[in-house]
């Protein structure tokens, strides 16, 4: 056990807990966040995917020592802001959600990717979404829906 | 009970390293799934184990005097957006995996883990490229075809851990990397081909060639490198029969769950045949 420390969108929290449990558990165990999701248990499927430090990162990769002293973004609190709640139409809008496992990490890693680029190409999109797999769209609606986000969010990223 | 360390710096993290066994964690992109246990459940972590992913005093990169210093745990993605990482390494950390897990995984890691398929570990050959291993009391630095010695095999001491890996800036006509995965993300490879050469006035002054994942450590043989040196691009290209089969001995893959033996050989052959007869 040991005393760890962090900011859970945007509230900080301190606790003990064995170091090396899996961000993905405590988030959805601890906290109750159950939209990030567990698909491959190895950072290949991208459903549990947060943003540490404004970076997209598998918490299913990541022991709860590397996150001490950071900042934790989830599904959860990025629905609260102005751009998740844009990410949130435009893959409505566009149709990007079918069963919707896949969807809080795409949406998330949208974020990421709008944060470093607010106007992708397509192709920079698919390098951008390239470690989210979604098994119903085939893409192309969630594409759609990164370049409506890109379009209606002018000035937002 | 095993102890979990979060230190405060590198010298801390030593000093514990100086007197008990640990494992060291840092990105985690390989441990995690090493030690992972059923879901829900704790990775397995049967030893002491210290966490460095945040230790800012391996999370640098720069250059200097014609070579770039990359600390320990400097994340890939970083790197690959640093302008004068050499082009190559910017082509294997590209393809590597997805952007959420190049945001963890660190070039320190690949060597660590010495796997035969380690994507940047041919660059780190084809550059000669030195790593500095540092302990509590000493410091050493090791060229890379030294540090690993076979699969998951390294020279790297229990007490030791790498500070920083040094890659000298050369001066390439044309490079290649080839990697050949089940498909573009995520992928490990089957196999995968790096060359560089310096041409001038149609001179090949320097070759360099490597092999991923077709033998315990990364192929590079310095010694047929130097036969070819200093010939006609056109009399090295007539001369591809004696290339294939001076390679052909050192392509010895394995047959496993991403592919077999037969295909990963013949396509690294091909992979090296193309590169030169598109020079």
């Amino acid at each position: 056990m040991m005393k760890i420390k962090f900011e859970l969108n945007n509230k900080e929290y301190v606790f003990n807990e064995d170091p090396s449990k899996r961000l993905l558990d405590i988030l959805r165990n601890n906290f109750s966040l159950t939209g990030i999701k567990e698909g491959c248990g190895e950072g290949e499927c991208g459903a549990c995917a947060v943003l540490i430090n404004g970076e997209l990162i598998n918490s299913c990769l990541v022991p709860l020592a590397n996150v001490h002293n950071k900042k934790i973004m989830t599904i959860e609190g990025l629905s609260e802001t102005k751009r998740g709640k844009l990410i949130k139409d435009s893959f409505s809008k566009a149709g990007a959600v079918q069963c919707g496992f896949c969807t809080p990490g795409m949406m998330m890693a949208t974020e990421a990717l709008l944060n470093k680029t607010a106007h992708p190409t397509v192709d920079e999109i698919k390098i951008g979404l390239s470690g989210n797999l979604c098994r119903c769209t085939g893409y192309n609606m969630i594409i759609e829906a990164v370049l409506l986000a890109s379009k209606e969010g002018e000035g937002l990223w | 009970m095993v102890k979990h360390i979060i230190p405060n710096s590198l010298s801390e993290a030593l000093d514990y390293m100086s007197k008990d066994e640990y494992k060291i964690v840092s990105g985690g992109t390989d441990l995690m799934v090493q030690k992972r246990a059923w879901a829900e459940t704790p990775p397995k972590f049967d030893q002491n184990t210290i966490y460095i992913f945040n230790l800012m005093d391996l999370k640098y990169i720069k250059k200097e005097n014609n070579k770039i210093i990359i600390g320990a745990n400097y994340p890939v993605e970083k790197i690959k957006d640093f302008k004068s990482t050499p082009i190559l390494l910017k082509k294997a950390i590209e393809i590597m995996a997805s952007p959420a897990l190049r945001n963890l995984a660190t070039i320190a890691g690949n060597i660590g883990n010495a796997s035969p398929a380690g994507d940047t570990l041919p660059i780190l050959y084809v550059h000669d490229a030195l790593v500095k291993i540092v302990s509590k009391n000493n410091s050493r630095i090791v060229p890379i075809n030294e540090v690993i010695l076979s699969v998951r095999k390294t020279c790297i001491n229990k007490d030791e851990m790498i500070k920083e890996i040094i890659i000298p800036i050369l001066e390439f006509t044309k490079t290649s990397f080839v990697k050949v995965g089940g498909r573009k993300a995520d992928a490990i490879s089957k196999t995968s081909f790096t060359g560089a050469v310096n041409v001038k006035d149609g001179i090949v002054k320097d070759i360099r060639i490597a092999f991923g994942a077709v033998n315990v450590t990364v192929v590079r043989k310095k010694e047929i490198e130097n036969k070819y040196k200093g010939l006609s691009v056109l009399e090295l290209q007539s001369r591809i029969n004696e290339i294939l089969n001076d390679y052909e001995p050192f392509i010895k893959p394995i047959t496993d769950q991403r592919s077999n033996k037969d295909y990963r050989k013949q396509v690294s052959l091909n992979l090296l045949k193309e590169f030169i007869n598109n020079l």
